[in-house]
């Protein structure tokens, strides 16, 4: 196992070297002068000056991947050309905020998956399997964004339930509150501009999680571990959630790892339509601006921490697969 | 069925010859699935909508008309109705078919060509090119999909050209994955080791004899792909980077019908029910597809 761990983390090197390397050839991609470009054509020849000097561009490219590496490992990203700010700070104070999202996102979509998945598993080519694998299909089709539109206009619009813009308190911050205060209040209010993000974001995960637990529930259902439990006479409620369920959670357990990293591009996305105001906004925010450092270190960041949480899947999957373990 | 030898006589084995092809074979098959039956269809009429967008539309899709801003639907001859600056809604529709297609089949054209030349090159030479080439795709596949497809589009700059290069840049990954599995598995089969040892150059091998055993999974996620380069072209118009007015995509509509979403709901509402079914389309030809070449393979 331990050699598993450390084979593992060993490849995660070159992985987060080359992440960072198609980060900073990002800048080279566009197209003629940097500077210029991210500028305009009104730009002084000053300001075009200040931009390179700004961005590096000035010295060769070797050199500028160089320093560029060097300021990474020291958690250097850079300084946003639009507000003067370094990149880091920037992208730290948004990030909470997109973590939040996408987690209720992720807890929202095994909520509906799971069940859902199983029941369809169980009553296989039934019209509640046929139903339930329908919305998958739907929710596999479906624009994000667009959910997030349909959800604006019947619970914003329509109902007035639901804001349809912005953030309440941070989740934490309003249950350390209603704990200190015994007052629901504060949750309920951070929950109120929480749902409808984290719903249009989950319920794509929730599709495809969906998928994962009936496929992988009706392997194991045909196992003969599964007919000796029936024939011992355990119960068949007990048979599909202790006998059936636990070893149909390793592939589940994996997909659910992987949805959180996809959840985190995919909220760049829900946060534009709910004016969310995390890491997706301050990306999209900062394209518009041509704010290309605030862009190259955003990107960075998540892509690193895509990396990480897919090493803590492989790692969680070794650990409850008795398979690997042993080996 | 054609027989060699008659059938009442036990002692000689009766040896059935196909008569039908194995085009008509697919065919058939193709018509037992449900799943590919239905995907086909939505997929022709999103093809057929593309092709015939004159005859379809209603109006010209740009042509405004102030005096029937943001009608509702049925309203004075306009079937969804009209955008706030009085353009059909339903013919935008119609020939926002155009572009998702073209992007949708473009961009996989483009990813399919790079990853399988890498995947084909990976798995049949192995080695430090092999090495070489999935490390790259582990880098690529190490970004949130969509995240990487909006770097490169804001470093590119916006566009549908720029859509279509980045999506292709992007999906190769899958590709490669696949062909270099496959490769893998058949370069050591008898009939490669026979085409070697009668001197066939590897080229001959690689796109003779190789290649086409591998095509069942790359139409597969080829189909698959499809639909997802619309979702993100629609997408990425959506954020404002992909198709630039006065051209028009269903991602870009939607993005304009958010502005009135209190106003002119219908907006919001149509584009992306024709996203949907269009992916949809492809989701379940695609699935079919897979279901079909799998069993097959059992």
């Amino acid at each position: 196992m331990m050699t598993f761990v450390g084979k593992r983390l060993l490849q995660l090197i070159p992985v987060l070297l080359g992440i960072s390397i198609l980060v900073f050839l990002l800048l080279h991609l566009i197209p003629g002068d940097p500077a210029l470009t991210l500028l305009g054509q009104e730009a002084t020849p000053e300001d075009v000056e200040r931009i390179r000097e700004i961005l590096g561009l000035n010295e060769p490219l070797y050199v500028q991947l160089f320093v560029f590496l060097k300021n990474l490992v020291q958690g250097d990203l850079g300084v946003s050309i639009f507000q003067d700010v370094p990149v880091l700070t920037l992208v730290l104070s948004q990030l909470p905020a997109t973590l939040e999202l996408a987690f209720l996102a992720l807890v929202i979509a095994v909520i509906i998956a799971v069940p859902l998945g199983i029941i369809s598993a169980v009553k296989q080519f039934s019209w509640l399997d046929y139903v339930s694998m329908f919305f998958a299909q739907l929710g596999v089709s479906m624009p994000v964004f667009w959910l997030g539109m349909l959800l604006i206009i019947q619970f914003s619009v329509n109902m007035n339930i639901f804001p349809s813009f912005g953030r309440g308190d941070p989740l934490v911050e309003s249950f350390i509150m209603t704990i200190q205060s015994g007052n629901l209040y504060y949750v309920i209010e951070s929950f109120k501009y929480l749902i409808l993000p984290a719903l249009t974001l989950g319920v794509m995960s929730a599709a495809m999680i969906t998928r994962m637990v009936r496929s992988s529930m009706l392997e194991v259902l045909n196992e003969d571990y599964i007919r000796t439990a029936e024939a011992k006479g355990v119960r068949s409620f007990w048979v599909i959630l202790k006998h059936a369920f636990r070893n149909a959670l390793i592939p589940v357990i994996t997909i659910v790892g992987l949805q959180f990293g996809n959840l985190l591009g995919g909220a760049i996305v829900t946060e534009t339509v709910f004016g969310w105001p995390g890491i997706g906004r301050l990306i999209i925010t900062a394209i518009s601006q041509r704010d290309f450092p605030v862009v190259q270190g955003s990107v960075l960041v998540i892509a690193l921490l895509f990396a990480i949480i897919n090493l803590v899947v492989d790692l969680l999957y070794a650990l409850i697969n008795p398979k690997i373990k042993s080996n | 069925m054609a027989q060699l030898e008659p059938a009442n006589n036990p002692e000689h084995v009766t040896i059935p010859l196909k008569k039908s092809s194995k085009v008509k074979d697919f065919l058939s098959l193709m018509v037992k699935s449900k799943s590919v039956l239905i995907g086909g269809i939505i997929v022709l009429i999103v093809i057929l909508s593309a092709i015939f967008a004159p005859l379809i539309a209603t109006h010209d899709p740009n042509e405004m008309e102030m005096s029937k801003r943001l009608m509702g639907p049925m309203e004075e001859g306009h079937l969804l109705g009209t955008d706030n600056y009085g353009r059909d809604l339903f013919s935008r529709i119609v020939y926002g078919a155009r572009v998702s297609l073209e992007v949708g089949v473009v961009s996989v054209s483009v990813s399919l060509l790079i990853g399988v030349t890498l995947g084909l090159v990976a798995g049949y030479y192995g080695g430090w090119l092999d090495n070489i080439i999935m490390r790259t795709v582990d880098i690529v596949l190490s970004f949130p999909v969509l995240l990487l497809a909006i770097a490169l589009v804001a470093a590119l700059g916006p566009g549908i050209d720029n859509v279509i290069l980045a999506l292709g840049l992007i999906y190769w990954t899958n590709y490669a994955r696949i062909v270099r599995a496959n490769v893998m598995a058949l370069k050591e089969e008898e009939y490669i080791q026979a085409a070697k040892t009668i001197g066939s150059s590897d080229f001959r091998i690689i796109f003779y004899n190789i290649l086409p055993n591998c095509l069942a999974p790359i139409i597969v996620v080829a189909t698959l792909g499809i639909g997802i380069a619309i979702v993100a072209e629609a997408t990425l118009s959506f954020l404002g980077l992909g198709i630039q007015p006065p051209d028009s995509s269903w991602g870009w509509t939607l993005s304009f019908g958010m502005k009135f979403i209190r106003d002119a709901a219908h907006l919001s509402i149509y584009p992306g029910l024709a996203i949907m079914f269009t992916v949809l389309g492809f989701n379940l030809l695609g699935d079919g597809i897979r279901d079909l070449t799998d069993s097959k393979t059992k």
